[in-house]
């Protein structure tokens, strides 16, 4: 295995030399990318591509995610071209893809496009083209406290009832020792709280909008299933859940303060880590819970790399974009960081490999939840758009922001659950007629 | 008690209740410093480490991922850049505004102090528009540019105000010997306000240095300064509180350094005058 | 003659500004009256005055006014009373004077965006920040700063960062005063609360005049350390006019809704220079 990749790489060399000679001047392609613990690697593994390919030079822009979506969004809507390769998700990609502002993803038969998994790939194209290449992709899961479950003599199974999941909140909830039942978001964005109070309002059978595209916000689904969870961080949860999300939650996890954290699979990896992690012997994972339906009960995300058009350098970055994705790259981290970090969530031969099965505890769980996901049937009654914790329409991005700010609003109790729900769906509303949906 | 007790005990009360506001304030400062030097466990661990064996590991990450050099480089050429051009421009129209006021010279400093208050993101898209027509996106000339303007209402303010310090008898003085307006501004103006000119410059350039907004928005991989630096560092996935505190401490020690060196300069150009 | 002159030294800035509001305002003009969103490329159909409606009968708008006025407000209140206090109290010779000046004003010159995060992360968190370790240690419930009083939290640190500044200003200024007539008073018998009251504090009229003017300008327009700490909420308890703007303008990418929201400002922020500079400008030698 190792010896076939280090072949590749040297063949890779050779032909790419050979080209080199032929242009000699070097490109120089901008990436730009989220600071995420993988993207990181994948910066600092680069020089490996700048070897095999000594007519491109890289150059990297790490943002954190909300400074980079705007950076890009700006770069791309405004055709400026300052971007060569952009880090993008599963959100923006259909979207940008239908109106031409990326280029398809071409692969050759070395790549084995096949390989990635058919929730991902599906979530990436438009109208079966490939426009931006997963890097590593994520769904939600639920992560426990193993020991302190077991201590209070329940269990947590796959799918469990929400019901479930508040009695042993209820049980593990214990403040003066510095541990609360259970950690959800609550920072107010689309991305942020949004992504879990949907998934979580998929399963008690909500949905955004009905098949006319009329906001459901105030919907009994929607209603049942807010107020389940503001009353569970409210009574369970720690202090402050207005302003955690996934780092904040993360560090509280690690520190041995949570009992359940219903999160995204990446996380798995970072809790069960014993560099970052101070319970990390002690965690145990189950799928997303469900009340209703277990439809879109968890997410799908990928982040993932894309080229925009107005690039000048497209063969230079089509380049990149497929030897970050690659069976090799995935090989290259396993060989220098060991196979407990590899990107995960994009190829099914990662999955299938005995090395990261033995490295990875999550590896099954997170396969599992992975494929559980269905971004284009996602609800319990049926919606007109693509998307399990988002609907993937340019608008949804204001509509998702204003209702998470709402639903901040609501888990401090400045607002009720009712009237919180009612000015989301009154400001989504006026959105989608703003835009002629109606 | 006599009268020089007295003033002891009063003296100790002043400095213990100074030291300790002092450090107070100081506190965070303190607080993102110390950490900088923990394991990331270490930085979120609670009761807080206060005890715990320094680790360089945060910093040298730091400079591992993001070239430092370039974003310190990056920095000081925009801060120093804008802050030369806007004094080049700021101080003919503040002399003239000082020496030679006319009737709206009033509603001119207000008007231009009046253009500071537009919140910059208001304008974000405008000037985004122009930068990728002029191709100056990602340019370091482009930051100097706005740096520059940004500044200009407050450093033109703070040099009229300098300016109407010089007792007139001076110039009144020279210009009997028949000296040109600009030979006027050089030979006098100058040296007289110098304390001033300095003063302002330095106001401005720790403005620029901390100037986060521009910088993020009209930047890419060429001219990203400090601030565009730290945004690769807030909020990753994963723990990061020591990694963003070496950030922080490294992104701000020169500009805090700066500032004690120059603190005295920096307090006569903000008093406006007010004190001769 | 010396009218061109004057002109000619005057051009340079003058021109420049001008530029510099005229032609982004122009634009911003025109996008205000269009429909302009960057995710909905080729559609820039004339709509009037819609957007100025839609932003103006937004949820967040009339928060957002409020709380522009009442950071302002607070913060101006905090840093010009404690910065007296404090430049009063280190004016009288102590130990170590230099080294308590350096300390005091360094938060001046740290970045918005950092001491936002420190203080989010490091001091207000309600698990692990210092202040909730503070409130644990002394047996009370630590409080979750940013979500029960996040308005309170971005007037601390703003009020932290601009505190430096006023000290700077007025510690100076005091050591201008003039010794000679103080010790005269003190001779006479006056208490230091009346020495502080009729001489130090018209003394220091015009530097809080020049501290009120600067620091407006800057208030007005806070942006990182919302951004950072409570992204304007929960709801919009911290949502001032420039995070207003920046949301419709970077996360809802409605650059025709943002236009007029910054147009807005404009004559916001004139409003209040206008009753500002009647207030204190006689102080100011203008």
């Amino acid at each position: 295995m190792k010896f076939l990749s280090r072949a590749a790489l040297v063949s890779a060399a050779t032909i790419s030399l050979g080209i080199s000679s032929l242009a000699s001047a070097v490109e120089e392609i901008t990436i730009a990318t989220v600071n995420n613990g993988h993207m990181i690697e994948m910066q600092k593994l680069s020089s490996h591509f700048e070897k095999a390919n000594p007519d491109i030079k890289l150059k990297w822009v790490t943002l954190e995610e909300g400074v980079l979506r705007q950076n890009v969004t700006q770069d791309i809507a405004n055709k400026s071209g300052l971007y060569d390769v952009m880090t993008i998700g599963m959100y923006e990609t259909p979207i940008w893809g239908k109106r031409g502002w990326l280029k398809e993803i071409n692969t050759d038969a070395s790549y084995d496009v096949d390989d990635i998994l058919p929730a991902v790939r599906k979530g990436l194209s438009v109208d079966g083209k490939l426009y931006a290449a997963p890097f590593y992709g994520e769904s939600s899961m639920i992560m426990y406290r193993k020991d302190l479950v077991e201590k209070a003599g329940m269990t947590i199974e796959d799918r469990p009832t929400w019901g479930h999941i508040r009695d042993v909140a209820a049980a593990l909830h214990k403040p003066k020792d510095g541990v609360y039942g259970i950690c959800l978001r609550g920072k107010s964005g689309w991305g942020d709280n949004m992504a879990f109070i949907s998934t979580m309002a998929n399963s008690f059978g909500a949905r955004w909008f009905d098949e006319k595209w009329k906001p459901q916000l105030t919907t009994p689904a929607w209603t049942h299933a807010v107020s389940f969870y503001v009353d569970l961080l409210k009574n369970y949860g720690p202090p402050g859940s207005s302003s955690n999300s996934f780092n904040e939650i993360l560090a509280l996890f690690n520190e041995g303060k949570c009992g359940i954290w219903i999160d995204a699979t990446i996380a798995a990896s970072f809790v069960s880590d014993p560099k970052q992690s101070k319970v990390a012997d002690k965690v145990a994972f189950a799928q997303s819970p469900v009340a209703v339906t277990d439809k879109g009960a968890n997410w799908l995300w990928a982040w993932s790399l894309a080229i925009p058009a107005a690039t000048k350098h497209a063969d230079a970055a089509q380049k990149f974009v497929t030897w970050a994705t690659s069976k090799e790259y995935i090989q290259l981290v396993a060989d220098t960081q060991g196979w407990g970090s590899v990107p995960t969530g994009t190829r099914t031969s990662t999955y299938e490999n005995p090395e990261f099965l033995k490295a990875a505890v999550f590896a099954s769980a997170e396969l599992k939840a992975i494929n559980s996901a269905n971004p284009e049937d996602n609800t319990l009654e049926p919606s007109p758009y693509i998307g399990v914790q988002f609907a993937a329409i340019p608008e949804f991005q204001a509509i998702g922001m204003a209702t998470g700010q709402m639903l901040t609003g609501a888990l401090t109790g400045s607002v009720s659950v009712e009237k919180a729900l009612q000015s989301a769906n009154v400001s989504a509303d006026r959105q989608m007629r703003q835009s002629g949906y109606y | 008690m006599n009268l020089k007790q007295k003033n002891k005990v009063r003296t100790w009360i002043v400095g213990v209740s100074a030291w300790g506001i002092a450090l107070l304030l100081f506190f965070p400062i303190l607080w993102m410093f110390l950490t900088s030097f923990k394991t990331e466990l270490q930085a979120i661990s609670t009761p807080p480490t206060l005890v715990f064996e320094p680790t360089l590991e945060n910093f040298s990450l730091v400079q591992e991922r993001s070239d430092y050099l370039k974003h310190a480089i990056n920095s000081i050429v925009t801060s120093f850049g804008a802050t030369i051009l806007a004094l080049l421009i700021a101080i003919p129209g503040a002399y003239a505004m000082a020496f030679y006021p006319g009737k709206r010279t009033k509603d001119l400093l207000l008007w231009m102090l009046s253009t500071k208050m537009l919140p910059a993101v208001g304008v974000l898209v405008p000037i985004y528009i122009l930068y990728r027509d002029y191709g100056l996106l990602d340019t370091r000339l482009g930051l100097i540019i706005i740096f520059t303007m940004m500044n200009l209402p407050i450093v033109v303010w703070m040099l009229f105000s300098y300016f109407k310090d010089i007792p007139r008898e001076i110039l009144e003085a020279c210009r009997m010997d028949g000296a040109s307006p600009m030979g006027e501004v050089v030979k006098i103006v100058m040296p007289l306000a110098w304390g001033g000119i300095a003063s302002t410059g330095l106001l401005s350039i720790v403005l620029c240095w901390n100037e986060a907004f521009w910088s993020l928005n009209l930047t890419a991989a060429d001219a990203g300064t400090l601030t565009a630096m730290i945004a690769s560092y807030s909020s990753p996935e994963g723990l990061f509180w020591a990694k963003l505190s070496a950030a922080s401490t490294l992104a701000c020690a020169p500009i805090v350094a700066f500032g004690w060196l120059c603190q005295k300069q920096l307090v006569q150009g903000l008093t406006f005058g007010a004190v001769k | 003659m010396q009218r061109a002159v004057t002109r000619t030294l005057l051009a340079p800035s003058v021109i420049s500004l001008l530029l510099w509001m005229i032609v982004p305002l122009a634009m911003t003009i025109y996008f205000s009256t269009i429909r302009y969103n960057l995710l909905y490329p080729g559609e820039h159909n004339f709509t009037g005055l819609l957007n100025y409606e839609f932003f103006v009968t937004d949820p967040g708008f009339w928060p957002a006014v409020n709380n522009t006025l009442i950071l302002l407000g607070s913060v101006l209140a905090i840093t010009v009373v404690l910065g007296v206090a404090l430049s009063a109290l280190i004016d009288q010779p102590f130990f170590g004077r230099g080294a308590v000046r350096v300390l005091l004003i360094s938060p001046f010159f740290v970045m918005p965006t950092v001491s936002a995060l420190i203080w989010k992360n490091m001091m207000m968190n309600p698990v692990y920040g210092v202040f909730a370790w503070i409130s644990q240690t002394l047996g009370m419930e630590p409080m979750d700063w940013l979500a029960d009083v996040p308005l309170f939290s971005i007037i601390i640190m703003v009020s932290w960062q601009w505190l430096p500044f006023a000290i700077l200003v007025f510690v100076t200024a005091l050591q201008s005063q003039d010794t000679e007539q103080k010790e005269a008073a003190r001779m006479d018998g006056a208490a230091s609360w009346h020495i502080f009251r009729y001489l130090t504090i018209p003394h220091l009229a015009r530097p809080v005049a020049v501290v009120i003017m600067i620091e407006t300008i800057f208030l007005l327009v806070v942006f990182a350390e919302i951004y950072v700490s409570t992204g304007g909420g929960p709801g919009y308890d911290s949502t001032n006019l420039a995070y207003l703007i920046y949301s419709q303008a970077l996360l809802q990418f409605d650059v025709g809704i943002a236009s007029a929201g910054g147009l807005f400002a404009v004559v916001l922020a004139n409003i209040v220079a206008f009753f500002l500079i009647r207030a204190i400008g006689k102080n100011l030698t203008v």
